[in-house]
C-alpha cells in the first residue's frame, strides 16, 4: 500500500503596528511585564474594543501579495473559549466571512513549482504570554501559572492553506516562502524563533489514487523550518506505520518533541472545540471597497518570485537570484552594483557569497556594514583587470566591509594590488630564469611540475604580488 | 413540551460548577424558557438576513496610535493574585 | 431641608443661578433624605457622602464665579451600579465584583462629572442587570418609595427608587430589555432609553452588547430631554456609537401633538395587560386624540415573537460578556486546584441563579447544532421585527403602548417563576430589538395608589418627536404628586 501524505499548513502572522488591534496600548515585546495593558486588553468590565485601521489595511495588503479575494464586506465574530491568557474568555476573530479568501502561493521544490491555494486570511488578536512554573521544569507538573498581558490584543493574520502540500519538503518550502513574501511587506519581522510568525499543520495520509482525505492530526511546537520539515516527515510516518499495523487515526492535537524527534499526543480537550462563534456585536462590519483595496494594493512592493526573475534576467544565477531576492540588504547592493556598472553574475557571486559569509561570521546585517554597490562594481573591476588576485580581493573585501574605505584605496593601504603589467612581470621573470639556469633547462627538457617552482619565485621576487597567471604565461613564453 | 438540554455539558462550557440538584433544577426552568424562546421557529424566515447591528454602519476604526496604558500597580491591587509583575493562577491541566 | 431634594434638574438649577440655594445644599438635602430613607428603600449600594461634597463645593464655587459649566453644575445625580466610576466601587449587584475598585470613569461617567453634576453614589440593580425588579441583587432588594412592599422594578430599580424617594435628583440607569422603562413606570418616573448608539457604552458593565443603552430617570419630561442631551453623542472609544449628532431633545418640548400621527400597538395593549393599565393607556390616548393628535391602530404581529428572540439574544450576548469574570484577573476568586476549577467554583459562587440561568441559556442557544435554530433563527425574527416597524412608521410618527403589563408588584411574587417575570418586558422589548427610541411618563396612579407609565415609541434618531410627544402627554396627565414615606430618623 502506497501512501500520499496531505498536508496544510496554518500560519498566524503578528503584525509590527505601533498599538494593538484594538486598543491604543503599544506593541511592544521588551517592555515590563503587564505595562502596556488597558481595561480593553485586559478584559475589564466595561471596555470595548475599536479596531486599528492599519491593521485592516496590512492584511488586505498580505492577502493581496497571496493572489486573494479581498471580501468587500467582513465581520469580525466572537470565538468562545475559557483560558486564562485570554483576558474576556473569548477572541475577537473572523468566522464565515474573513477579509481575504482563495489566494495561491507557488512553491518550488527540486525544480518542480506546484500551486499552494490559499484559503482564507483573517485579523484576530492574540492572546497574553503564560509562564508556567514547575517544580521540575516540565511544562505538566507546573505548579501555578503567571500572566502577562503586554501580548494581549496584538493584531495577528491567519493564513490558512488549502491541504494542497505533499511532502514535508514541500511543507517546508511553502512556510518559508510564505515567511519571505510577509517579510517582504514590511508588515511584520515575521521571525520564527522570536514567535512573531507561527505555524501549525495538519497532517494526514490517504492511499495514492483515492479522493477521501483520511484523519487529520494537528501538529504544533515547530520552532524553525527544520524542524517543520522533521515534525511534518516524523508525523507522516507515524501514521503510516499506525495504519500498516492495523489502527487508526485519532483526530487530535500532538505537540512536537525537537529533543526527542516525535510528536506526543495533548490530552484532548474536550468539548473545547465549540467555539460557538457568533458576530461580534461590539464591532461593525468591515467594508474594503475597491478604492480603498486598489490604494492598498498600489502600495505592494514587488513580490519576491517577480524580483527573482528580474535578477535572473540581470545576470545572476537561479539561486543567487532567490537568495537576493529574500534579503533587502542583498537585495539593494545588487541592484545598485548593477547600476554602477557590475556585471551582474560577478555581483551577485560577490554578495551571495563572500559578502554573505563575512554577515555570519560578524554576526552582522549587510545593511550595518559600509558596502555599497559602487564598491562592489570596483571590486569586479579590478578582479577583471587582474589587479587583485582571488585571495587579495576576498582580503580586500574585509577592509571595505569594515569601513576603510573604496577597493582601489584599501588595496593599494594594503599593499595587495597585483601586477599584471606585462613588463614588470616579464622583467621579474626573466631575471629568476637568469638565477635559476639549471632548473630552467629541466624544465624546457620536459619537467613540467617545475613551472610552480619559477611562479613560486617570481611571486617571493614580486613580494606575492604578480598575478600567478600572468607569470605563468611569460615563463611558458620564455621555454619557446 | 418543555426542551430537554445536556446542561452539565452546558454548565462545563460556562465553567460554572454545579451540584446535582441544580443542574436538575436549571435543566427544568432552562427547558420551560426554551420552550417558549423556540416560538422563533414558528415564524418564516427564509431569506431573511440576521440582524447583528440595529444600525446599518460599517468601519469604525482608529488611527495606529499609541495612548498611555494604565498604571501597573494600580492594576494588580485589583487581581486576586499577583507576584513580581505578573497576574498569577493554579496551574491548567493542560498546557499549551 | 427637603424639600430641596424634591426638586427637578431645571427648578434645582434656576434655584442656584438665583441663588436661593448652594450645591452644597441640595447635596445635603438629597444625602439627608438617603439617611432617612435607605433603611427601608435600600436603593443605593455606595453612597460617596465626601465625594460628593466636595464636588458640590467646587461647583458652589464657579456658581459664585459665575462661572457654571452648564446646567448640570452642582446638581446631585445617582449613577447605576453598573457603570464604571473611577477609584469608587462597581459590583454590578453582583458577588463577583465585591469590592471592585474600576481604574477608569465610563464615558457617560466622565462626561457627567466634567458638567459640573455631583454624583451621590452608586445605586442597586438586578445583577448584571438581569431582571426587572432589583430582587435580583446579591445586595438585598431595593423596595419602591409607592408602597414598601412592592418592587420599584428592574433592572434599575436603585435609580427609579432614589429618584422617587428624593435621595437623588435623577439618576442614569441602563436599559437592555425595559430596565429604565419598567422601573420608572413602577416609580412614577420619566424613563428613558435612547437610540441604539447614541449613548457611549464605554464603561458600562456590558449584558447585551446590541441591545444595552444608557438612559436617563427623572421626574419631568423636560429633565429627561436635559440629561440625555448631555449624555449622548459619538463616543471613539465605543464602536457601536453613532457617528452623526445626537437629534434634539429639547427643540420641541412644550410643541404639542396636533397633526401628529400616533399608532396604538394592538399586540401591546391589551393582552397580559392588567385592566388597569388599559384603562389608563385608553384615557391617556383620548387626552392626545382631543389635543388633535390623530389616534392609528397597528398591528405589529411580530412584537408576540420579541420575547422569544429577545430570550435567545441576550442571554447568548451576555454568556460572553460574563466570561471574563473568572477569578483571573480581579474580583472573586475561590480556589482551585487548577485554573479550569478555579473558574468555576468561582463563577458558581460569584454568580446569583438569574444569571447562571441566563449565561446556561444562552450558551446553550449559541452551541453546535442549536445556533441556527435558536440565536440565528432569533437574529432573523429581530430583522422582522426591525421591517415591520420601518413599515408602521411609515404611517405615524410615534407608536405608544403602556409601559408595563401591571403597576408594582409584591415582592417575592414572581421569584419562583422566571418567565413570569420576563412577561414583565413584553412591551418594552421591541425597541431595544429594533434599535429605537423609547420612553415611559407617568400617567396616573392604580386603585391601590400605585403609578402606571405610559410608553412612547419613535423611529431611529426620532428623539425630537418623541420627546416632543411625551412633553404633551405629561402636561395632560394628572400630577401623580409623590410617595409618602414613612420614614424612620436615623
Amino acid at each position: 500500500m502506497k501512501w500520499e501524505p496531505v498536508i496544510g499548513i496554518e500560519v498566524h502572522v503578528e503584525l509590527e503596528t505601533a498599538s494593538k488591534m484594538f486598543c491604543g496600548c503599544a506593541v511592544d515585546f521588551e517592555a515590563e511585564p503587564n505595562t502596556n495593558v488597558c481595561p480593553v486588553c485586559l478584559g475589564l468590565p466595561g471596555a470595548l474594543p475599536v479596531p486599528n485601521r492599519k491593521a485592516i489595511e496590512w492584511i488586505t495588503k498580505i492577502g493581496l501579495a497571496f493572489n486573494c479575494s479581498i471580501s468587500e464586506r467582513s465581520q469580525f465574530h466572537r470565538k468562545n473559549y475559557f483560558y486564562s491568557d485570554q483576558p474576556k474568555n473569548y477572541q475577537i476573530s473572523q468566522f464565515d466571512v474573513p477579509v481575504c479568501h482563495d489566494g495561491w502561493l507557488d512553491v518550488m521544490v527540486d525544480g518542480v513549482t506546484s500551486r499552494i491555494r490559499i484559503n482564507r486570511a483573517h485579523m484576530e488578536e492574540d492572546t497574553g504570554k503564560s509562564i508556567h512554573v514547575g517544580d521540575s521544569g516540565r511544562i505538566h507538573s507546573a505548579t501555578e501559572t503567571l500572566l502577562n498581558f503586554n501580548r494581549a490584543g496584538v493584531p495577528l493574520v491567519e493564513i490558512v492553506s488549502e491541504a494542497d502540500i505533499r511532502s514535508a519538503a514541500q511543507a517546508r518550502a511553502y512556510a518559508q516562502d510564505l515567511r519571505t513574501v510577509v517579510a517582504a511587506l514590511g508588515v511584520s519581522d515575521a521571525k520564527l524563533e522570536e514567535g512573531s510568525i507561527r505555524f501549525d499543520a495538519n497532517v494526514s495520509i490517504r492511499p495514492v489514487g483515492t479522493e477521501p482525505f483520511g484523519t487529520k492530526v494537528e501538529v504544533k511546537n515547530m520552532n524553525s523550518f527544520r524542524s517543520l520539515e522533521r515534525a511534518v516527515d516524523y508525523e507522516i510516518h507515524r501514521q503510516e506505520s499506525v495504519l500498516k499495523s492495523g489502527g487508526i487515526i485519532h483526530q487530535e492535537t500532538r505537540h512536537w518533541d525537537e529533543g526527542e524527534g516525535v510528536t506526543h499526543s495533548m490530552r484532548s480537550k474536550e468539548g473545547s472545540s465549540d467555539y460557538r462563534y457568533f458576530p461580534e456585536p461590539d464591532l461593525l462590519p468591515i467594508e474594503v471597497t475597491d478604492e480603498w483595496r486598489d490604494a492598498i494594493a498600489a502600495t505592494l512592493p514587488e513580490m519576491p518570485a517577480a524580483r527573482v526573475l528580474r535578477y535572473v534576467a540581470l545576470g545572476a544565477d537561479a539561486d543567487s537570484a532567490a537568495s537576493l531576492a529574500g534579503s533587502a540588504a542583498l537585495a539593494t547592493l545588487f541592484e545598485s552594483a548593477v547600476e554602477a556598472g557590475a556585471p551582474g553574475n560577478v555581483a551577485a557571486n560577490w554578495l551571495t557569497g563572500e559578502v554573505t559569509a563575512w554577515s555570519r561570521r560578524e554576526s552582522l546585517d549587510v545593511a550595518e556594514s559600509a558596502l555599497t554597490g559602487e564598491h562592489v562594481r570596483d571590486l569586479a573591476a579590478m578582479v577583471a583587470a587582474n589587479s587583485l588576485s582571488s585571495t587579495a580581493a576576498k582580503e580586500v573585501l574585509g577592509y571595505v566591509l569594515a569601513g576603510e574605505g573604496g577597493p582601489v584605496e584599501v588595496a593599494t593601504a594594503h599593499d595587495l594590488v597585483q601586477i599584471s603589467d606585462s613588463g614588470a612581470l616579464e622583467e621579474a621573470v626573466d631575471e629568476v630564469i637568469a638565477d635559476n639556469e639549471e632548473q630552467f633547462a629541466r624544465l624546457v627538457g620536459g619537467e613540467d611540475k617545475l613551472i610552480g617552482f619559477f611562479v613560486g619565485l617570481v611571486m617571493r621576487v614580486t613580494g606575492g604580488k604578480a598575478d600567478p597567471r600572468a607569470v605563468t604565461e611569460i615563463i611558458r613564453s620564455r621555454i619557446g | 413540551m418543555p426542551i430537554d438540554i445536556d446542561i452539565a455539558h452546558v454548565a462545563k462550557l460556562a465553567r460554572i460548577e454545579l451540584s446535582e440538584e441544580e443542574m436538575a433544577a436549571y435543566r427544568a426552568q432552562l427547558g420551560v424558557i426554551l420552550d417558549h424562546a423556540a416560538k422563533v421557529q414558528a415564524l418564516p424566515t427564509e431569506g431573511v438576513p440576521p440582524t447583528s447591528h440595529p444600525l446599518d454602519m460599517v468601519n469604525a476604526f482608529r488611527d495606529d496610535v499609541v495612548t498611555s496604558s494604565l498604571d501597573r500597580d494600580e492594576v494588580l491591587s485589583q487581581a486576586p493574585d499577583a507576584t513580581d509583575g505578573f497576574f498569577r493562577v493554579p496551574p491548567s491541566l493542560d498546557n499549551e | 431641608m427637603t424639600e430641596l431634594s424634591q426638586l427637578t434638574l431645571v427648578e434645582a438649577a434656576a434655584a442656584l443661578r438665583a441663588g436661593d440655594c448652594t450645591s452644597v445644599a441640595l447635596t445635603e438635602s438629597v444625602l439627608d433624605r438617603a439617611s432617612l430613607t435607605e433603611a427601608s428603600v435600600h436603593a443605593y449600594l455606595t453612597i460617596d457622602r465626601l465625594g460628593a461634597l466636595a464636588a458640590a463645593e467646587a461647583s458652589d464655587r464657579r456658581i459664585a464665579d459665575e462661572k457654571p459649566i452648564g446646567l448640570l453644575d452642582g446638581l446631585p445625580i445617582a449613577l447605576k451600579d453598573n457603570m464604571m466610576t473611577k477609584g469608587i466601587e462597581t459590583t454590578a449587584s453582583s458577588k463577583i465584583l465585591s469590592g471592585y475598585i474600576p481604574p477608569y470613569d465610563g464615558t457617560v461617567v466622565r462626561r457627567l462629572r466634567e458638567a459640573g453634576a455631583v454624583f451621590v453614589g452608586k445605586t442597586n440593580l438586578d445583577e448584571f442587570a438581569m431582571g426587572s425588579s432589583t430582587e435580583n441583587s446579591a445586595y438585598g432588594p431595593t423596595r419602591n418609595p409607592w408602597n414598601l412592599d412592592t418592587v420599584p422594578g428592574g433592572s434599575s430599580g436603585g435609580s427609579a427608587a432614589a429618584v422617587a424617594a428624593g435621595s437623588a435628583l435623577a439618576a442614569l440607569g441602563s436599559d437592555t430589555g425595559g430596565s429604565i422603562r419598567q422601573p420608572a413606570a413602577l416609580c412614577g418616573l420619566v424613563g428613558t432609553k435612547p437610540t441604539y448608539g447614541l449613548v457611549s457604552r464605554y464603561g458600562l458593565i456590558a449584558f447585551a452588547s446590541s441591545l444595552d443603552q444608557i438612559g436617563p430617570l427623572t421626574r419631568s419630561v423636560q429633565d429627561a430631554a436635559i440629561l440625555y442631551e448631555a449624555i449622548a453623542g459619538h463616543d471613539p472609544h465605543d464602536a457601536t456609537s453613532f457617528p452623526g449628532p445626537a437629534p434634539s431633545g429639547t427643540e420641541r418640548l412644550g410643541a404639542g401633538v396636533e397633526g401628529l400621527r400616533v399608532g396604538v400597538v394592538n399586540e401591546l395593549s391589551a393582552d397580559g395587560i392588567d385592566d388597569e393599565v388599559v384603562a389608563a393607556f385608553r384615557a391617556t390616548v383620548d387626552r392626545l386624540e382631543k389635543a388633535g393628535a390623530e389616534i392609528v391602530e397597528l398591528s405589529l404581529p411580530s412584537t408576540a415573537t420579541a420575547l422569544s428572540a429577545y430570550y435567545l439574544i441576550a442571554p447568548a450576548e451576555c454568556s460572553a460578556n460574563l466570561a471574563r469574570f473568572d477569578g483571573v484577573r480581579y474580583g472573586l476568586r475561590v480556589a482551585g486546584s487548577t485554573v479550569d476549577e478555579m473558574m468555576s467554583l468561582t463563577r458558581a459562587e460569584g454568580f446569583g441563579s438569574e444569571v447562571i440561568r441566563r449565561i446556561l441559556l444562552g450558551t446553550y442557544a449559541l452551541s453546535a447544532g442549536y445556533y441556527d435554530a435558536f440565536y440565528g433563527q432569533a437574529q432573523r425574527v429581530r430583522t422582522l421585527i426591525i421591517q415591520e416597524f420601518a413599515r408602521a412608521y411609515e404611517q405615524v410618527d410615534v407608536l405608544v403602548s403602556p409601559t408595563a403589563p401591571a403597576p408594582a408588584f409584591e415582592l417575592g411574587a414572581k421569584t419562583q417563576d422566571p418567565l413570569s417575570m420576563y412577561m414583565q418586558d413584553i412591551c418594552t422589548i421591541p425597541s431595544n430589538l429594533s434599535g429605537h427610541p423609547a420612553m415611559s411618563v407617568p400617567v396616573g396612579l392604580s386603585a391601590s395608589g400605585l403609578p402606571i407609565g405610559f410608553q412612547v415609541m419613535a423611529p431611529a434618531l426620532g428623539e425630537t418627536v418623541m420627546f416632543q410627544v411625551a412633553s404633551a402627554i405629561e402636561a395632560l396627565s394628572d400630577d401623580i404628586g409623590r410617595p409618602v414615606l414613612e420614614v424612620v430618623a436615623s
